[in-house]
């Protein structure tokens, strides 16, 4: 019993502490050189980025012209050395970025229309932010009759501006923004028209959604531009801008319909269910209870729709009214300020600010969507 | 929705109320006579407003104008057009146009979505973000920013035919399109089609036996020595019988531009790289979805069973993966072939801008042309939609549920 197998004689060399897994070390080691295929990865990688980050940087500050009066500020030759992005055509065409051809004189109505909407936008964007209902109301209802007063004119001492004068960001946002307003009771009445069990209805419903959604946008406005007009009667004559809405919102709410629906689908059988046994009508179920549901399990849906609207402002330019992209496009073909770098300057330009648009949106409707389903993670 | 109690109602009438109205009843039935009477009243109107209206603008109407003579030029045509050709030959060049850059778009998309979507699962920290900034910022752009980006600033900053980028001799990148060799058949073409095509044949045919003897026996027949000898073989020896199957017409630059060889308008390559990378940032997603989808436990248990990681991806987890990924995935090769309508924006000639631009604004009958072209489209996507949906049908069917 007492007789002891081995005893170690000899002292054990200390062993080395283990390869760190934590900290930056630890990360580098284990994300990015853990084998022979990711170091290779990793080299390709940032060869990448070392040939696109890089250059972009160098274009659009390092080597940028930051002011000037025309394109002679912008030539290599003129500057001496290669020139990046040239930010005073930028500066140049702002106003045209913003206003298209608004009236100068009158450039203080679209400001005060932005501002309005940005004061009722953000309040409703902001979760804690009281009186949701008449904020809503305000922003979906007051707004839009207000913006088009103010834009467009004609009452109150407001000289009439037409608009074919109406441009740039300004356009792109009232088609935006008229297409979601206009878009959701649309999707609404279709959403639940495809659910009804009256059969024309459904069937109606289903065709039409099918319809808008079965063709590309371009033949929409298309369709707005030299269908529409045909078919009102001739005394009646329709704005080129307004029939572009009247496409946009018809084509938006085919897509919302169907986000709608599978919102509609979420809500259990059950809630409705409840609300006939309590006697409630149909009207009142789905106002009161069916909706309300359904509407909550939708909004990350909306808003990616929306997204996708406010990119496809962009096709307005094609019917010949000046969006943002179109505003772009007429600022090009200015002989004053052509030069090698113009062309980069300006999509640089528009990128950031559509890209600013949709990532914000895309961003925030992640975060309400968590803050939805707070109640379901563990 | 009273509180008494009813009595059971009579079966016939109970029947009858519910064809003509749903759940809603007579009520129901009601609305459906009110809906039918506003679109009888709205298409009567229509008609009257487009009839009056056509009068007083001149314009013709009817589908007459299809034969006539349409008079202008294509930059690219499939089929033989000519100025001489009707309107009608002029859709179907815009038709085939746009089917075929939709086809180049998928493939590339595709391929870059796949890559990209599986390389923001990748373990590698610094490839799961690149591709993560790939799809955020490509999602983010308008497409037609993106196409304007490519045709507008990227294309036309190569250089002139004259100074063109020049691979090996036969291809040419330039700012007035690509060239490339064209390969043109010669008389041992048809033997060599022949030879592939027993080929495919007997590798299908060789590939079902094999099968059906594994289920049999449980034995695995080792096939591949055979298909790769079929494959490689049969052409092979096609074309050492009969001489090259193919020739290649070299571009040649004659004058300020390129003639014969191959030649890619920049109009359609500005199209197919827009259109693949904006659809390849929305494939990825996909992928990555798809992927996801596939419990952890499902890998583990193919590792388990001893099968290597590349059977448990190709045996195990893509299999699975395809059944979320496809129904997502042809809906995006339907946007794809939709978002190609863009294609008037940069003037090449698709559906669209052949059709509903110029057609359109040389004829002036705006109402046919519109919905001819809608219903083109509408034909296309519910072709689709019904393809998916017997897909399925028969996926449900399959898994038994």
């Amino acid at each position: 019993m007492s007789e002891t197998a081995y005893v170690a004689r000899t002292m054990i060399a200390p062993r080395s502490a283990p390869v760190r897994t934590t900290g930056v070390l630890g990360f580098i080691r284990t994300r990015l050189l853990n084998s022979p295929t990711n170091i290779l990865l990793t080299i390709a990688c940032i060869l990448l980025l070392w040939f696109t980050i890089i250059p972009t940087v160098r274009f659009l500050l390092v080597d940028a012209v930051w002011q000037g009066s025309d394109r002679n500020a912008c030539l290599p030759e003129t500057v001496g050395r290669p020139v990046g992005a040239c930010w005073p055509f930028i500066q140049a065409k702002l106003s045209q970025f913003i206003y298209g051809f608004y009236p100068e004189a009158e450039r203080w109505r679209v400001d005060l229309t932005f501002f309005i909407g940005i004061v009722l936008l953000l309040p409703l964007l902001i979760p804690r932010a009281p009186a949701k209902g008449i904020n809503a109301a305000l922003f979906f209802f007051v707004f839009p009759i207000v913006a088009f007063f103010l834009l467009h004119g004609g009452y109150g001492g407001l000289d009439i501006v037409p608009t074919r004068l109406w441009g740039g960001m300004l356009v792109t946002l009232v088609v935006a923004i008229t297409g979601i307003v206009a878009s959701m009771p649309i999707g609404i009445a279709l959403a639940l028209g495809r659910r009804s069990s009256i059969p024309l209805i459904r069937f109606g419903s289903i065709a039409f959604i099918e319809f808008w959604r079965g063709v590309p946008l371009i033949t929409v406005l298309f369709f707005a531009t030299y269908m529409l007009p045909l078919f009102l009667p001739g005394n009646f004559s329709v704005d080129g801008l307004v029939r572009v809405l009247i496409g946009v919102a018809l084509f938006a709410g085919a897509y919302n319909a169907e986000v709608i629906r599978g919102g509609l689908n979420a809500v259990p059988r059950g809630q409705a269910e409840a609300a006939n046994a309590l006697g409630l009508s149909w009207w009142k179920t789905t106002r009161l209870v069916v909706l309300p549901q359904a509407l909550r399990h939708v909004i990350p849906g909306l808003v990616n729709s929306f997204i996708a609207l406010l990119k496809d402002t962009s096709l307005v330019s094609i019917v010949a009214l000046f969006d943002l992209l179109g505003q772009l496009r007429a600022a090009f073909a200015d002989p004053a300020w052509s030069s090698p770098t113009t062309l980069f300057t300006g999509f640089a330009f528009t990128g950031i600010i559509y890209f600013v648009l949709c990532f914000g949106m895309s961003r925030y409707s992640l975060f309400v969507e968590r803050r939805l389903n707070a109640h379901r993670r563990s | 929705m009273t509180g008494e109690a009813r009595r059971p109602p009579l079966q016939l009438g109970a029947r009858l109320r519910r064809a003509l109205g749903g759940q809603a009843g007579w009520r129901g039935f009601a609305l459906q006579v009110v809906l039918v009477v506003a679109l009888a009243w709205m298409a009567h109107a229509i008609v009257d407003n487009a009839r009056a209206n056509l009068a007083t603008q001149k314009i013709a109407s009817g589908f007459g104008f299809l034969w006539s003579t349409a008079g202008f030029g294509v930059s690219q045509a499939l089929i033989p057009y000519s100025e001489s050709d009707t309107y009608l030959r002029a859709l179907f060049v815009g038709l085939t146009n746009t089917l075929v850059v939709s086809l180049v778009g998928i493939v590339c998309a595709t391929i870059i979505g796949f890559v990209v979507g599986l390389g923001r699962l990748s373990p590698n920290w610094l490839l799961a973000r690149i591709a993560g900034a790939y799809v955020e910022l490509i999602r983010n752009l308008p497409l037609l920013f993106q196409i304007l980006f490519w045709y507008l600033a990227v294309l036309s900053a190569l250089p002139s035919p004259r100074q063109s980028i020049n691979l090996f001799d036969s291809v040419f990148l330039s700012n007035r399109g690509f060239g490339m060799p064209k390969p043109v058949g010669t008389d041992a073409l048809v033997p060599f089609a022949i030879a592939i095509a027993v080929a495919v044949i007997f590798a299908v045919a060789l590939r079902a036996i094999a099968r059906r003897r594994l289920f049999a026996t449980g034995r695995q027949m080792i096939v591949w020595p055979m298909l790769v000898a079929a494959l490689i073989g049969l052409p092979l020896l096609a074309a050492v019988m009969f001489g090259a199957p193919l020739t290649f017409e070299y571009p040649v630059l004659r004058g300020f531009n390129f003639s014969g060889g191959l030649r890619i308008v920049p109009e359609f390559v500005a199209l197919a790289i827009a259109l693949s990378t904006y659809s390849a940032a929305f494939i990825a997603e996909i992928v990555r979805a798809g992927v996801q989808s596939v419990h952890k436990g499902q890998t583990e248990a193919g590792a388990s069973l001893g099968l290597t990681r590349g059977e448990v991806l190709r045996l195990i987890v893509v299999p699975q993966a395809m059944r979320v990924i496809l129904p997502p995935l042809t809906n995006q090769y339907l946007n794809l072939t939709k978002n190609s309508s863009l294609a008037v924006a940069i003037g090449y000639p698709d559906l669209v801008s052949v059709f509903a631009g110029t057609t359109l604004s040389q004829t002036g009958q705006a109402i046919e042309i519109v919905a001819i072209t809608m219903a083109i489209y509408l034909v296309i996507s519910l072709l689709t939609s019904a393809l998916m949906s017997l897909y399925g049908w028969r996926m449900s069917r399959s898994m038994g549920t």
